[in-house]
């Protein structure tokens, strides 16, 4: 079994976003209008943000100042701290390592975006809209089965989201797979993010495999993961930049 | 047929069948129209979604929870002095059992409510018990409240059973035909046999011990809610008997304005005593000590730490946005200190000639201390040339010293009428108790929600949906309250019955002289 991890070089970052775009499209996460924003309601399964996170002097004062942006998927951690605090297990990790949420079963009670240290878990404050020519073009893709609804299938009210390195390629790829009847390739399958990375700062691929890129890459010493002395062991890897 | 005190019936029976007086009708009114209020914006948040809330992305949580934690926690007044004192066999409880297992029982409703008012999908309720997780900390909430609430409900209704017996044995002429069917059933056929008061002592002997381990376990797994996160200010070991003290602490407050207010409506001064404020004040006075020492040590290791994402959450309880909650949290557990220990221990004679005790001081002194706060809050509002100047650093130091000064120099006037006055001055420390607690609440889950590692601070502004669902609540508690004691008896006959047993018993033994010996 593959275990899913997603190499970013900070290096090459250059902070366009179209990380955040390309999933948006992706996977339909919901468009809030500004007044909405602003009480954090907007959704970005992957964000893009500066680090640290409230600047002040410590970043530098003008005009020796450093402006560092880190862009931010799911960690997907080994130890995921959500799931742990999920009633009903609306949230779970599957064996191929990826966190994947049940919109079907969550109720709601938001322990886990509270205990996400990551803050990569929203929550459909609002029934989620679009406007005309957006609520036309929704991917059609959608992880269903009997209680359970994924992916990019359109949120129901009041349930939480996240992350979930485009499960439906995954699963895409897998069937496909299936039916002209051979295994199934590692590098058959990219999230939507990584496919549009402008400057190819993001690399994705089987953290099990030694030979693989990102295990190649995981074992840079300018490799590191977010808040590491949390003890959650993410799949998501940044490499330091300079 | 039971017999009864004609005393006890006339204070204790007799009001249960008086026509509801006007102001019973005017406040359940006023009660009932605040919940209403409050239903409708919560049927309002059903159907639009807890958009209609103030909360937002990293803010998850916030008034719901804050309300969730506090109700939880008053009502650990019934466990604490019920289950506790019959435990260690206080005779001074027996007038105040009844108040404290009530508000047990209607606190830990209002509270269960807030936690299902806080879902998104409150639909989704059952999946609770059909997909539940054990490992997480919400199912060890469900079932530790559920069990609390149902040893609360039966360690309510076994002492009532007898009263209820009593009642229906000694109704007064007239009575609606289905309030004599309604003590009829409810008293499950009590007729006071040996082999039933047998019965009833094992089964309240043993609630009483049963649910004293359940209600620490239901405070301590509401803080493990929040320290089994990595959230900063959260992950804690301090917080399970933190939240227990604090939870006693509250709980008592509440016991204390509702035990009150149960005696001065019935005019049961004869009943609950002096005795029953001075005893139960000083577990107050020591569980105020208690709290104060767990404050200090939850936010030392921080200060000491400097943790990158600790420190932060430090930082605005003590001197950023959260500043004017922390420390009026603070002054409130002070002045309620202060009020409970300092004026019984004051001389009366020697007192009224000092100047300080006399009221033309205490008047000088609020007037002054009100001035004061005018002019440290009025800058940070408006913007007032001459006043631009008590903002600057020397100045506000100067304004706050002479403003502690001012509030101790009027805490010390107004001592002696405190002292006159034990029963009020302790229903204003406990007052200041309760809305204490609630801003404890308050500043242990906002600031760590607002001030997360990897999202940007943010800020948070209760709705008018949240206030007004808080509002319906405190309401809802109220009216649930007046309405039991409509129906039921305020104190437990049979109990102050057999400790006046008792203590006839105990006055007629002859304590023998010691023995002088011969050599």
């Amino acid at each position: 079994m593959p275990k899913w991890s997603m190499v970013i070089d900070l290096d090459k970052c250059v902070a366009c976003q179209g990380c955040s775009i390309a999933c948006r499209f992706e996977n339909n996460t919901p468009v809030v209008a500004p007044d909405q924003a602003k009480l954090g309601r907007a959704m970005r399964w992957n964000d893009v943000f500066p680090l640290p996170v409230n600047p002040t002097e410590e970043t530098g004062e003008y005009p020796h100042v450093k402006a560092q942006y880190v862009p931010r998927p799911c960690m997907h951690c080994e130890n995921p701290p959500c799931i742990k605090v999920c009633p009903v297990g609306a949230t779970f990790i599957d064996e191929e390592g990826i966190v994947e949420q049940n919109y079907a079963r969550c109720i709601g009670c938001r322990f886990c975006t509270v205990g996400c240290p990551y803050g990569v878990r929203y929550f459909n404050w609002y029934e989620p809209q679009w406007e005309t020519p957006l609520a036309e073009h929704l991917n059609p893709d959608r992880v269903e089965g009997q209680g359970v609804l994924e992916g990019p299938a359109v949120r129901p009210l009041g349930v939480v989201e996240k992350c979930t390195f485009c499960i439906h390629r995954l699963k895409k790829a897998h069937a496909q797979a299936e039916a002209e009847g051979r295994d199934f390739r590692a590098d058959e399958y990219v999230p939507a993010c990584v496919q549009t990375c402008t400057g190819k700062a993001r690399f994705f691929g089987d953290l099990e495999d030694p030979d693989s890129t990102v295990s190649q890459l995981a074992l840079k010493p300018r490799s590191f993961r977010l808040l590491e002395d949390g003890g959650t062991h993410p799949k998501t890897i940044y490499l330091r930049e300079g | 047929m039971l017999r009864i005190d004609p005393e006890y019936k006339k204070k204790l029976i007799d009001p249960l069948f008086a026509p509801l007086d006007l102001n019973f009708k005017l406040s359940a009114g006023v009660l009932l129209a605040l919940i209403g209020w409050g239903a409708l914006l919560y049927f309002r948040q059903i159907f639009l979604g807890l958009g209609v809330t103030g909360m937002g992305r990293p803010v998850y949580w916030s008034m719901y929870i804050v309300n969730f934690i506090f109700f939880i926690g008053i009502s650990h007044a019934g466990t604490l002095i019920s289950a506790i004192l019959r435990v260690t066999g206080a005779e001074w409880r027996r007038p105040i059992t009844r108040v404290a297992e009530a508000i047990t029982v209607f606190a830990l409703i209002i509270g269960s409510m807030q936690i299902l008012i806080d879902m998104g999908r409150i639909d989704r309720l059952p999946f609770t018990v059909i997909f539940g997780r054990l490992q997480s900390p919400i199912m060890w909430d469900i079932i530790s409240v559920t069990l609390y609430l149902l040893g609360s409900v039966t360690y309510l209704f076994l002492p009532l059973m007898p009263d209820l017996a009593i009642i229906r044995d000694n109704l007064p002429p007239g009575v609606p035909e289905w309030r004599r069917k309604f003590y009829t059933i409810l008293s499950l056929g009590w007729r006071g046999t040996k082999a039933q008061w047998v019965r009833l002592e094992k089964a309240i002997a043993f609630m009483a011990v049963f649910i004293i381990p359940v209600a620490v376990s239901v405070h301590s797994i509401i803080s493990w809610i929040l320290a089994s996160t990595l959230q900063p200010g959260w992950h804690s070991t301090i917080f399970g008997p933190y939240f227990v003290i604090g939870a006693i602490f509250s709980g008592i407050g509440a016991l204390f304005i509702a035990m009150t207010a149960v005696r001065k409506v019935f005019g049961l001064e004869k009943y609950i005593a002096l005795k029953q404020y001075r005893y139960l004040g000083l577990l107050f006075i020591a569980m105020n000590a208690i709290w104060f020492y767990f404050t200090f040590a939850e936010n030392l290791g921080i200060a000491t730490g400097q943790q990158t994402y600790e420190m932060p959450i430090l930082a605005v309880k003590l001197w950023g946005e959260f500043a004017p909650t922390f420390w009026l949290m603070i002054a409130c557990m002070a002045v309620a200190f202060y009020i409970l220990v300092v004026p019984p221990m004051l001389k009366q004679q020697t007192a009224q000639r000092t100047f300080v005790f006399q009221p033309r001081f205490a008047r000088m002194s609020a007037i002054v201390a009100a001035v004061l706060v005018g002019l440290l809050v009025v800058p940070n509002l408006v913007n007032v040339p001459f006043l631009a100047v008590s903002g600057t650093t020397v100045a506000a130091t100067v304004l706050w010293i002479l403003l502690i000064l001012n509030v101790l120099g009027f805490l010390l006037s107004v001592s002696q009428w405190l002292k006159a006055n034990p029963v009020t001055s302790i229903v204003i420390a406990s007052a200041l108790v309760v809305v204490g607690m609630w801003l404890e609440r308050w500043n242990i889950v906002l600031p760590t929600v607002t001030h997360p590692m990897l999202v940007s601070s943010s800020t948070y502004t209760p709705s008018l949906t949240e206030i007004s669902i808080m509002v319906a609540s405190i309401s809802g508690f109220m009216l649930m309250f007046m309405i039991f004691f409509k129906l039921f008896p305020p104190i437990s006959i049979w109990e102050l019955a057999e400790g006046n047993i008792i203590e006839q018993a105990q006055s007629r033994v002859v304590i023998p002289q010691p023995e002088i010996s011969g050599d």
